[in-house]
């Protein structure tokens, strides 16, 4: 019952986030503050753990690939699919639940703990659409944040090859190799929900915490683990529905 | 003025307010006091309309709160003011900002006019030096007198404090005190305070109203609580040690 009941608030938050819009000067403001925050500042992060794991995947599925019979461009093939496929939008939008999804719940979860969102009320201004809806449409730019960790990923693993011997030539026609555009589209579609999940599920967790201090931290906790479970069920559903 | 006729407000079946029926007067600083759990903070929010109250009927100048839609609380509420108990300043804000906040929300004047506007305020609470500080960056007192600038930069008829003092030194408290009380007058206000500092009763409390276990147990002015025979009352006033002494020479 009580998940039942966390669903419906839930949704009800969305649809209240839209409701009462604050002035579009204000907005705007608001909604470049959270780009810089949420996007921008996401990039070098995004960009380092990309270049490393590009060139973690890319010597792993080497090693597995050690067959004098296979090509060497199965490697860049591999690493394009695994990259395209499921480590820039699933994995990176986990690590994102970590660090983009803990700031926004804490951010609100301050705010509900000192009263600033008791003081947005009673001066008559709905607190979900300050809050929440700028978040909602600053990660609408999130799609150019995987971009660039797909980019890099592929990136790193074309220097863990050359460093490993393995033609570049040979990499990059194997990153040609049988591209589906579909595949992109799937990735994007996932990113574009993980987004919204990345704005709203800590959003809810930060704006219905109760207690002080001690209890943000759990909520921004629940709130990283939530989004996880949130991003990996709907993965799997969007996988099932489009690639199976 | 703001009156009050038997509010009930319960919470998972536990009373919290009882049949409170009271009147709140214009220009006036009026006191809701109590212990700890008594039903304050409860009633204030019934009264800013952050909680709708189970049964009864708050009448803001005439407009009963039973006879308004959404729509119209939100209009009742931007003519309210309220300073919170910990100031509730947006922390990511300058003191100017806190303050030109409600202006840039709420109204369509244009950036020159709200800055002027908030800058007064600023002034009449006497805050010129720390405008461009942040609230992490000012004193107790000062982010109290922020608020107070905050709360009253629309011209509000109401004006709400929750524990006005708490966290504050003696004199800062005085300071914050008068200053509630001198807004009231020139702006001519109906102001309430929950409060249970016994000076700001003293200091400023023109009509008192004392709650025990979410019930009216007593009202009247900060003259007459201290000549009371209400038992439940006089334990109340009289319960720190320099009170009682105080007390023998009354």
């Amino acid at each position: 019952m009580l998940y039942i009941d966390d669903i419906g608030r839930y949704f009800l938050m969305i649809k209240m986030s839209f409701f009462k819009p604050s002035k579009w000067k204000v907005q705007r403001k608001l909604i470049f503050r959270e780009i810089n925050d949420l996007i921008i500042e996401s990039i070098p992060i995004v960009a380092i753990l990309s270049f490393f794991i590009g060139g973690v995947v890319a010597i792993q599925t080497a090693l597995n690939l050690s067959s004098p019979f296979l090509s060497k461009s199965l490697i860049g093939f591999a690493t394009r699919q695994s990259v395209i496929l499921e480590f820039a939008p699933t994995f990176m939008s986990i690590i994102m639940a970590g660090k983009v999804g803990s700031y926004i719940t804490s951010s609100i979860g301050t705010m509900r703990v000192t009263e600033q969102i008791d003081a947005l009320e009673v001066m008559g201004i709905n607190p979900l659409n300050y809050l929440v809806f700028p978040k909602i449409i600053a990660l609408l730019f999130y799609p150019f944040v995987i971009t660039i960790a797909m980019f890099v990923a592929i990136f790193g693993g074309l220097v863990a090859m050359t460093f490993a011997g393995v033609p570049s030539e040979a990499f990059i026609s194997g990153i040609q190799m049988d591209f589906d555009p579909f595949h992109v589209s799937y990735a994007y579609l996932k990113t574009i929900l993980f987004a919204f999940i990345l704005a709203t599920v800590p959003s809810y967790h930060g704006f219905y915490m109760k207690g002080g201090a001690l209890e943000v931290g759990k909520a921004s906790t629940l709130s990283f683990v939530w989004t996880s479970i949130i991003i990996i069920i709907v993965n799997f559903v969007i996988t099932q529905l489009l690639l199976s | 003025m703001i009156e009050i006729k038997n509010i009930k407000k319960s919470f998972d079946g536990s009373k919290i307010l009882q049949n409170i029926s009271t009147t709140f007067e214009k220009g006036k600083t009026n006191l809701i006091i109590g212990q700890s759990g008594s039903g304050k903070t409860v009633l204030l929010k019934c009264l800013l309309g952050l909680h709708q109250p189970d049964s009864g009927e708050i009448i803001y100048d005439g407009t009963s709160n039973l006879n308004m839609n959404e729509s119209d609380k939100t209009l009742l509420r931007r003519e309210m003011g309220m300073v919170f108990q910990g100031s509730a300043l947006f922390d990511s804000m300058s003191v100017l900002e806190n303050v030109m906040f409600p202006l840039n929300m709420l109204t369509n004047k244009n950036e020159e006019e709200i800055r002027e506007k908030a800058k007064s305020v600023i002034e009449r609470v006497e805050l010129n030096n720390a405008i461009d500080k942040l609230p992490s960056e000012i004193s107790g007192g000062m982010q109290k007198r922020v608020a107070i600038a905050r709360a009253i930069v629309m011209n509000p008829k109401y004006l709400f404090c929750d524990e006005p003092n708490s966290g504050l030194d003696p004199k800062t408290a005085i300071v914050i005190d008068k200053l509630i009380h001198e807004i009231t007058k020139e702006y001519n206000i109906t102001t309430i305070i929950n409060s249970h500092d016994m000076n700001s009763v003293i200091e400023i409390g023109e009509k008192i109203i004392f709650l025990v276990n979410g019930e009216k147990n007593w009202e009247g002015t900060n003259k007459e609580i201290l000549k009371t025979d209400v038992e439940s009352v006089k334990n109340f006033v009289y319960s720190s040690e320099l009170l009682k002494k105080v007390k023998k020479y009354l």
